[in-house]
């Protein structure tokens, strides 16, 4: 019986769900933005914020923790050296899920998981341009599809 | 092999089926374009999501 027991299976076996998971933490520490299922997205975030964690202690110990789970050193050394810092002041809650709705194929919900506050640091690296680049952005994607008329006025 | 001793009744069986209807998805207007979406997701026609743009979303030829 699965009483209390937490998490999701996910319709693997331990092994499979293990290796999933570490090609997912890899793939959202190193890309910030991933789209998956919802499902896993969700399972997801539990092991990215301990990864994260992990990040934030800086410690040698911390640092061998996270290469034995993460694959590849340069998405490990990435956590250690850029996103500890941007989250030294968070206390948790690095990620955050959007829903996409059901996926062409096999109906199955998707769901986009980022890292959080990756505005803010670009902000801090280029803080005129930032105003300028998001309506011109914003503009250039309205252009491309004709239902999207209300958007401007709002940002 | 055990059998039914009877054929369920037009009422019986409407009434184990009074439960079976389906409800209609709760449908809400998309900030943005306006368009019918489901609600706490990304907006399949143009989008957007919260104000932002999540996904670019290509032109469908209908």
């Amino acid at each position: 019986m699965r009483h209390r027991k937490i998490g999701r299976r996910l319709s693997r076996t331990w092994s499979h769900r293990k290796a999933m998971f570490r090609n997912l933490v890899t793939s959202l520490l190193d890309r910030e933005q991933i789209i998956t299922t919802e499902a896993k997205a969700k399972e997801l975030r539990r092991v990215a914020e301990r990864m994260i964690t992990l990040g934030k202690r800086g410690t040698p110990h911390a640092r061998r923790q996270a290469l034995s789970y993460i694959r590849g050193t340069r998405v490990v050394s990435k956590l250690f050296e850029e996103l500890a810092p941007r989250y030294r002041d968070r206390p948790g809650g690095y990620t955050r899920i959007i829903k996409l709705g059901p996926r062409r194929g096999d109906n199955a919900p998707e769901a986009m998981i980022e890292l959080v506050a990756r505005e803010k640091e670009k902000a801090k690296k280029a803080p005129p341009e930032k105003a300028k680049k998001k309506t011109s952005a914003a503009a250039a994607a309205s252009g491309k599809k004709a239902k999207a008329p209300a958007k401007k006025q709002k940002k | 092999m055990p059998l039914p001793k009877r054929k369920t009744s037009k009422c019986r069986r409407d009434k184990r089926r009074t439960h079976d209807a389906l409800r209609a998805p709760n449908l809400v207007p998309c900030p943005n374009c306006a368009e019918k979406i489901l609600p706490h997701r990304m907006c399949p026609h143009c989008g957007y999501y919260k104000g932002r743009a999540i996904k670019e979303v290509e032109e469908r030829k209908t």
